[in-house]
């Protein structure tokens, strides 16, 4: 076949970059909002999916990490003593006040862990180490959140919860998904700083032993300690997230703009995608007039079609690339994992060939004696 | 000797609104093999409405038509391409050309459709523009072509299903008076030396003296049937591989 459909594309550089730059907007459009929901979501869990706990221990009722309610550390000895369990650590995550030095107050999110233990430390350090946690009144934070919280530099002196607070480290890219940064301390610190009575903790982290079985450790537990719930890590997760996506309005705006964000999308490349054929639908009823079927002239459209996907996919997710990396200086964390990226490629030929159908609807339609006309 | 296309009492209606407006009102036609017939008539008497039943592009209200022998109207639209892409070859006013592709890729679009495999496609697109005195603008674009080369490469194009019958509505409007005897005389020559049925829709006087028979079309229908003025037409300027037989495609 002659290559009608690309000549079609790329004879009229216009037109071309008109097609493209729809397309491209509409990519990049559907990047952002789902990426913006994606990282929304991820963020709502971060806490929980890179504690590398097995199980979460919490009192009765808790709908999601944040919601935490306190019951006796006396726990943690009945877990540790069920058979499977290879290690068990409290855990603190709540909210209690940061005091700048401006005098103006901010809530933050503090964890507090067992240092010497694996399981729920920091993640990405840049500046600091976990180890350093184990000196005085010592933090670690985000630098995301520096000027929120008034933070310069390593070693300077804050108040939280009324006790004093000294910076020894900096993370990248752990973002809260409320206004309240994460702040992390050793256990011992976070009672203090959350008000947190001795002998209580808000979590209990366990590991399992290798080749336990994760049901039946949580059947022991739930059999052996009383007045908890033991959810895995993936379940608490989903909790976690489903309680922030769908019973906040935050989340339910943030999933209504990702699919606002596809329907405008398709509509843009749908509009593109009509004009660009329209824009043959002559030389379509010439094709039609000399006895090409309905087939050989769909194949010319839906190849123009796919070419335009390909192209616009690749210069959309160029520029996707960098908005996303904007992001992650910036409030709102817009995610592109692997599987989405592959996904908007298929998404995108979805909408050119889909478009491509709407506009070969109307082009079955022509009559080909318009040829005649002029 | 038998038409190759043979118009039957056809009648065409077109809806408009609760009425519908008459373009032909029982027309009866032959046009026979070698015979170049040009249909004449005042704008809206219906001829290019013929053109196009002929062409098998557009269905008559009622009434035959028979291509080849072959009975049309009973055919659904979906059968009609093929019978164009077998029988009709059309040149169009406008010419009508793909300017996105170059003049030999317009003529092997139409071997493509004919499946005509792409190397011998190039060739045979190759020589046919050769034989219509386009040898050396394979690779120009139709922007890049005069109105009389445009209408060459549209006539090239039209060889290239070789059908058996070529309908070209006003083929010479669009071009200067040498351009549109050069190519009424390639016209002349496919029905009179490769044995065509040329019928060609125009209101050009100038061309007229090419015609075999003279068919005037008035309020949609035949108002005279007229070959008694004609005198052989002579000459030409096609080349002497355009005059040899036409090599079967498929």
């Amino acid at each position: 076949m002659p290559p009608l459909a690309q000549r079609n594309l790329f004879h009229d550089r216009v037109r071309l970059v008109v097609t493209l730059t729809g397309i491209v907007f509409a990519v990049v459009l559907i990047v952002v909002e789902l990426g913006l929901f994606v990282g929304f979501t991820v963020t709502t869990s971060g806490l929980i999916d890179h504690s590398g706990a097995d199980l979460w221990i919490t009192s009765k009722n808790v709908p999601y990490v944040e919601q935490g309610v306190a019951f006796s550390e006396r726990k943690l000895n009945q877990v540790r003593a069920v058979p499977g369990v290879a290690d068990a650590q409290k855990l603190i995550a709540h909210w209690t006040q940061w005091k700048r030095h401006d005098g103006g107050e901010d809530s933050v999110q503090i964890v507090g862990f067992n240092v010497d233990d694996a399981m729920e430390q920091p993640w990405n350090l840049v500046e600091g180490r976990v180890e350093d946690l184990k000196s005085p009144d010592a933090i670690i934070l985000d630098e995301l959140y520096k000027k929120k919280l008034g933070v310069t530099r390593v070693g300077e002196v804050f108040e939280i919860g009324g006790h004093r607070a000294r910076v020894v480290g900096f993370t990248r890219g752990i973002r809260s998904f409320t206004t309240s940064p994460y702040v992390f301390a050793t256990f011992k610190n976070a009672q203090s700083y959350t008000g947190l009575h001795e002998d209580q903790t808000y979590f209990i982290l366990v590991k399992l032993s290798p080749g336990a079985d994760l049901e039946q450790v949580r059947r022991e537990l739930l059999g052996r300690v009383k007045d908890v719930e033991v959810f895995t890590t993936a379940e608490f997760s989903h909790m976690t997230r489903f309680y922030w996506m769908f019973t906040t309005g935050a989340g339910v705006a943030v999933l209504i703009a990702a699919v606002l964000g596809l329907v405008v999308g398709f509509v843009v490349v749908a509009q593109t995608i009509y004009a660009t054929t329209m824009d043959h639908v002559r030389e379509f009823g010439t094709l039609k007039a000399m006895g090409a079927p309905n087939s050989y002239v769909y194949k010319v459209i839906m190849k123009q079609a796919a070419i335009s996907a390909v192209i616009g996919y690749v210069v959309g997710m160029i520029v996707s690339v960098f908005v996303v990396r904007a992001s992650q200086e910036g409030g709102a964390a817009i995610l592109m994992p692997m599987p989405m990226a592959v996904g908007m490629f298929f998404l995108t030929l979805a909408m050119c060939v889909g478009a491509a159908l709407v506009s070969i609807n109307k082009v079955t339609h022509i009559d080909p004696a318009m040829v005649f006309k002029g | 000797m038998q038409p190759v296309i043979a118009v039957r009492q056809i009648t065409k209606t077109y809806a408009e609104g609760s009425t519908g407006t008459l373009a032909l009102r029982g027309v009866d036609l032959d046009v026979h093999c070698g015979e170049l017939l040009m249909l004449m008539g005042p704008s809206g008497s219906g001829k290019t409405t013929l053109l196009s039943i002929m062409g098998c592009i557009l269905t008559a209200s009622s009434g035959s038509l028979l291509i080849g022998g072959k009975e049309i109207t009973q055919l659904t639209e979906k059968q009609l391409p093929a019978i164009r892409l077998e029988h009709v070859g059309f040149v169009f006013q406008g010419f009508n050309l793909f300017p996105t592709l170059t003049a030999r890729e317009n003529v092997e679009l139409m071997l493509d459709l004919k499946g005509v495999a792409a190397r011998s496609a190039k060739k045979r697109a190759a020589e046919l523009l050769d034989q219509v005195g386009l040898g050396g603008k394979q690779d120009s674009f139709p922007s890049d072509l005069s109105g009389g080369q445009k209408q060459r490469v549209a006539i090239a194009r039209a060889l290239a299903g070789d059908p058996g019958i070529i309908l070209a509505d006003e083929p010479t409007a669009a071009l200067d008076s040498h351009t549109g005897k050069n190519v009424m005389e390639m016209m002349s020559e496919l029905a009179h030396r490769r044995d065509r049925a040329v019928v060609i829709v125009t209101h050009d006087s100038r061309v007229l003296s090419f015609a075999d028979r003279i068919v005037k079309i008035e309020d949609g229908a035949i108002a005279g049937n007229d070959s008694s003025h004609l005198e052989p037409v002579a000459g030409g300027i096609l080349s002497h591989s355009f005059l040899q037989p036409a090599v079967r495609l498929a």
